[in-house]
């Protein structure tokens, strides 16, 4: 439906809605009843002085009635209609212009309601998996509990067995001292996390890893190198939990060896000439490309999301990039290009994909598996397998059609017939 | 002699707890921490009776009875559990678990029912 179409039903019904007889409003636009009937009827397009004179008229901002004005509107109730899978059928797309038209407020109330409904899906899938899959949280219970269990115990035996040998009471003692401590760090990780999840709600950020992104974010996930040289301890102190700031601890001192291998003003010209291609940049500087991931996803100009994993594909890493959302808890789709270079170290994988679901958009990833043996030759083999994340204009054509559609995870992705699919979703 | 209790345990404070306590009170106790030896301990000991830990590094406790009861010459050996987790008792029923003790336990408990289970 043309724009102006909207204009001329919200001519006629604000005069409508305001009581004022066609010929009025006319006489007061300067122009004839009979044009002003065919402008509310949408046969004939209106703007300029016309409309200005027809807004002051009927005492409405001319903005409002510009073609497009309500565009914004227009996509939600698009996206609203998307959304309601089988019910929307039953909507009258072809009449949507004369709904905004016809009724402003309930169209803009129908937004509001979709963008709600949107925000408390978000949060039931939060609070569904923190209630199912979250490791921390049963793992601190465990830890408290086996503690607990083992303090009674003991404690007991010491309180009801008059003659136990010094032998035995010593290592009672010992045990209960043992498991005391062990009490107290998970009685205290336990607080650390429920403080945290109940001071943020929805996003519920608790868990050592989170509370280090969640510090990572808000320094922008940069650090200056000068800051890496100080060592960020007095921040790193400010963390809640002692989990949290080994981490952070660790993180810290694996950037400030990235940055000694990658120092920014060489980095940044490096970027400039081919682009942020990792796999160029790290055979240009010598070094791992997964560090130059690392360094890429710290430049605030690139918007790039960053992952890694270990060779279990447990994320040790997550910085989310715009349109590619990443699971809280729990394994990520299996088929992101993340897995392919986990199963094959030391080869480049590269991919233009396409996430599906709420939010997703179409992004260029480039992933790669690094094998390491910390122990020596004959040590097991570890693996570090990282996944760039960039923005799709940032390498891919406009033209070019995405490799792969991926989601986030099983749980929170709409596919229900993909192949990789390994349990239903929680939205279908 | 007397009747062997197999304790399945991955704390080694709550193992040597448990220990203590059942032989004091005239059970031979013998213990493994990780799930995927106690099959082969069972097997090799056939003990009178198994106590297991609910979480355990390598084969669960779940997992451990389900195997005990598939196999035939194992199938009616009594099995305790020790589990923290309320939610975790259907599951251990289906397997096959004769009886459960809550974590934190009191010792007395544990004493109860291993005299119960054995008919003492």
């Amino acid at each position: 439906m043309p724009p102006f179409a909207l204009t001329g039903t919200k001519l006629r019904e604000r005069r409508l809605a305001a009581g004022l007889r066609q010929a009025d409003v006319a006489a007061r636009a300067g122009i004839s009843a009979s044009y002003l009937n065919l402008i509310e009827h949408n046969r004939r397009n209106v703007g300029g002085e016309v409309l200005e004179r027809l807004g002051d008229a009927l005492g409405i901002d001319r903005a409002s009635l510009a073609p497009g004005s309500d565009s914004a509107v227009v996509e939600g109730l698009r996206n609203a209609v998307a959304r309601a899978d089988s019910a929307s059928e039953a909507v009258e797309l072809d009449r949507l212009a004369d709904f905004l038209g016809r009724f402003p407020g309930w169209a803009g109330l129908m937004v509001a309601l979709d963008r709600r409904v949107q925000t408390l899906e978000r949060a039931v899938e939060t609070l569904n998996d923190r209630m199912t899959q979250d490791p921390h949280l049963s793992q601190s219970l465990h830890e408290v509990l086996s503690s607990l269990s083992s303090v009674r115990a003991t404690a007991a035996i010491l309180a009801e067995t008059e003659d136990l040998d010094p032998e035995w009471t010593a290592r009672f003692h010992r045990n209960l001292w043992q498991d005391s401590e062990r009490l107290a760090l998970g009685a205290e990780a336990l607080v650390s996390y429920l403080d945290a999840g109940s001071a943020t709600a929805e996003q519920g950020i608790a868990a050592p890893q989170e509370e280090v992104e969640d510090w990572l974010r808000s320094r922008g996930w940069v650090f200056a190198d000068a800051e890496l040289a100080e060592g960020l301890e007095d921040e790193i102190a400010g963390l809640a939990s002692s989990a949290a700031r080994q981490l952070a601890a660790g993180h810290v001192a694996q950037a400030a060896k990235d940055a000694s291998a990658l120092p920014m003003p060489a980095f940044l010209a490096a970027v400039g000439e081919t682009g942020p291609d990792p796999f160029a940049l790290a055979s240009g500087f010598g070094c791992d490309p997964i560090a130059v991931m690392r360094r890429l996803a710290g430049l605030p100009a690139l918007s790039a999301g960053l992952v890694l994993c270990d060779a279990s594909g447990t994320f040790t890493f997550r910085k989310a990039a715009a349109g590619f959302p990443l699971p809280r808890f729990g394994a990520a789709c299996p088929l992101w290009p993340l897995y392919s270079a986990l199963g094959h170290p030391l080869q480049p994988v590269e991919a233009v994909v396409e996430m599906v679901g709420q939010g997703g958009g179409r992004h260029q990833v480039l992933a790669w598996a690094t094998p390491q043996r910390p122990l020596g030759p004959r040590g097991p083999e570890l693996r570090i397998a990282g996944m760039l994340i960039l923005p799709a204009a940032a390498r891919a054509k406009p033209g070019d059609r995405a490799d792969l559609a991926i989601g986030s995870s099983c749980r929170i992705c709409p596919r229900a017939e993909c192949p990789a699919r390994r349990e239903p979703s929680i939205l279908s | 002699m007397a009747q062997h209790v197999l304790l399945v345990e991955d704390e080694p404070n709550i193992a040597e707890a448990i220990r203590f306590l059942l032989s004091r009170d005239g059970w031979r106790v013998s213990h493994v921490a990780v799930g995927d030896l106690a099959l082969a301990q069972i097997r090799s000991d056939r003990p009178d009776l198994v106590i297991l830990d609910h979480m355990l590094p390598g084969l669960s406790g779940i997992e451990i009875v389900e195997a005990i009861r598939a196999d035939p010459d194992l199938a009616a050996l009594p099995v305790l559990m020790l589990t923290a987790r309320g939610r975790d008792r259907g599951l251990a029923e289906r397997a096959g678990v004769d009886r459960f003790i809550a974590k934190p336990f009191a010792n007395a408990d544990i004493l109860a029912e291993v005299r119960a289970m054995m008919g003492r």
